[in-house]
């Protein structure tokens, strides 16, 4: 398992009586687009939020790049390059495009203990903030209030944000959700084109999304991992057709096949 | 030239220009009055820093203003009296010399907002203006029961502090010393708010969590919002102590906090020009209404209602225009 850049072992979490995570264990490979799913209260969020440092597991470790960060707060993470998008969409409502993105290259980009020269006019947010803006698609909407974007770009700014600091790993929290057509169309692109550029653990009910999309599949079922293998030999697994009442779910995977 | 520009540039003149004015209507007393304004102005922005551009809703904001106070209030008293004030690692006397008392009482209300900010940052929210409220009534109660500064009596100032070429105890001379520190303060705070510091200070007020996850420790940046405006605050603090001559616990009353936090609710939260705004409505409000009834506040409150309904950015998003930036 030398090569894992993220390995998660034997995670439990418990809310009083509920048992959200159970022994959670994972393994997502350098490189690889891993996709997380389960049926719904299997515990997926709260694994996420383990990872990203949300949540302190009660016991079990997350090894990241070879490091223990259990119990690194979330901006060490994410500094270490293990950035995170949410399910909620989370950009700075009252912020432009721009200075949303611009806040996000601040963040990787030496301290903010900064108090008289403009923010955005150092030379590494000038010379990183088209990328950025390019990256996402958003240069005509440079200006705009972030509460004043579409949900789809609001996504696409998301994930933009979380891109900005080159991440080593990306936790995309169902990206999908709420999304009309043309978003996810939009979306499924954006994610093609990171796809091998930067690891990937995908939690996503869209499982037209996750088949097409990701090159390993983990299936959580009452906060345990009970298969974690490609999308055909998942697809094919007697037990996680059971676990998650399938029928629905297996076809539609089969039609984007 | 937008609105907002205009207004500030008359504002401006007009208050250059008030004690040339009053001394030829012979009225006086308004040098006094809009110089009590120009300081609680201070205070109200620097509340504003970490209120309407931090989030941080603090009721407690009183305990800095105050504490500037009483560092002049003591240390004068310690100098008329020829005293230390202590002896011992060193032996510190008291003083009168603004260039010396003003940084003090900046420095030690730095230091009571960092203690103060460091436990409360722990909380938001509610949790958060309780916990701020509760540490400024702490000190509100330990100066009520200090009787070596005169408990709940208060301290009255044997004269004002002294500062080279400008005569403090001139009315005159004193207001354009307020005006010209109100203004400095400001220029600073505009700086601050769009400076990198700002950026993250005002995205810990729209989302932290979304800050955390991009890598800012949060915390350290609140915190340093929270001292910068403590410091802010003490500074407000040390000019009341020498315009009214006079230092009480009555500074420190959660109801100055709360006329404080109205100010800046009043005037515009999230802008830097509001707060002036606010306190120059205030106070005006308390001066006139007052000649007619005690109850002036009966007048004051469903105005504060009809502003926070009808003008989302306060008095000053009707004066500039809503769509005007931070200002």
């Amino acid at each position: 398992m030398a090569k894992s850049l993220l390995s998660v072992r034997a995670l439990v979490k418990r809310f009083g009586a509920v048992q959200a995570s159970n022994g959670f264990s994972l393994d997502v490979a350098r490189g690889e687009l891993h996709a997380l799913i389960g049926p719904n209260g299997a515990g997926k969020t709260t694994a996420l939020n383990q990872l990203s440092g949300e949540l302190t597991p009660d016991s079990g470790e997350v090894f990241f790049d070879g490091q223990p960060i259990t119990h690194w707060p979330i901006h060490r993470r994410a500094r270490m390059g293990l950035a995170r998008s949410y399910q909620i969409t989370s950009v700075f409502d009252q912020l432009t495009v721009k200075e949303n993105l611009s806040l996000a290259i601040q963040a990787h980009n030496g301290h903010s203990f900064r108090f008289w020269g403009k923010a955005g006019g150092d030379p590494v947010t000038r010379r990183e903030i088209e990328p950025a803006m390019a990256r996402v698609g958003l240069e005509e909407r440079s200006e705009v209030p972030a509460v004043k974007l579409s949900h789809g770009e609001k996504r696409q700014l998301e994930v933009g944000m979380a891109l900005v600091g080159k991440p080593k790993m990306l936790l995309l929290d169902e990206p999908y959700a709420g999304m009309g057509p043309g978003g996810a169309v939009e979306l499924t692109k954006l994610i093609q084109r990171l796809k091998g550029a930067v690891t990937i653990l995908l939690v996503e009910h869209d499982m037209g999304a996750v088949f097409s999309l990701a090159d390993r599949i983990t299936v959580l079922v009452y906060g345990q991992a009970i298969a974690s293998d490609t999308p055909e030999a998942i697809r094919a697994d007697p037990s996680v057709r059971q676990a998650y009442l399938g029928d629905e779910i297996v076809a539609q995977g089969r039609t984007d096949a | 030239m937008n609105r907002k520009t205009i207004a500030i540039a008359v504002i401006a003149m007009l208050l250059m220009a008030l004690p040339v004015v009053a001394g030829i209507t012979d009225e006086p007393y308004l040098v006094t009055l809009v110089s009590r304004i120009l300081i609680y102005a201070l205070a109200a922005v620097s509340l504003d820093l970490m209120l309407g551009f931090g989030g941080m809703v603090s009721l407690g904001h009183a305990a800095f203003f105050s504490t500037g106070a009483y560092v002049v209030g003591i240390l004068s008293v310690h100098a008329f009296e020829g005293t230390a004030l202590i002896n011992w690692p060193v032996s510190i006397s008291g003083q009168e010399g603004v260039l010396v008392v003003w940084p003090l009482a900046i420095l030690a209300s730095a230091v009571a907002a960092a203690v103060i900010g460091a436990l409360s940052l722990r909380t938001t929210g509610m949790h958060f203006i309780m916990i701020t409220l509760a540490f400024a009534q702490m000190l509100y109660y330990f100066f009520v029961s200090l009787e070596a500064y005169g408990g709940d009596d208060g301290i009255s100032l044997f004269s004002r502090n002294s500062l080279p070429w400008v005569d403090l105890a001139d009315d005159r001379q004193f207001y354009y010393l307020c005006l010209g520190i109100l203004a400095v303060f400001l220029f600073l705070a505009w700086r601050l708010v769009y400076s990198r510091f700002g950026m993250v200070i005002r995205g810990c007020k729209d989302n932290e969590r979304r800050m955390k996850s991009l890598g800012f420790a949060t915390f350290r940046y609140r915190l340093v919002c929270f001292i910068i405006a403590g410091a802010g605050a003490g500074l407000a603090g040390a000019m009341i102590a020498n315009q009214t001559e006079y230092v009480s616990p009555g500074l420190m009353h959660w109801t100055r906090s709360g006329e404080i936090l109205v100010m800046v609710l009043l005037g515009g939260m999230g802008t830097l020009f509001g707060p002036v705004l606010g306190a120059a409505t205030l106070l005006l409000m308390e001066e006139f209404l007052s000649i007619y009834t005690e109850h002036w506040m009966v007048y004051l409150g469903p105005f504060l209602v009809v502003v926070v309904l009808f003008a989302k950015r306060g008095i000053y998003g009707l004066l500039a225009g809503g769509n005007g930036s931070h200002g």
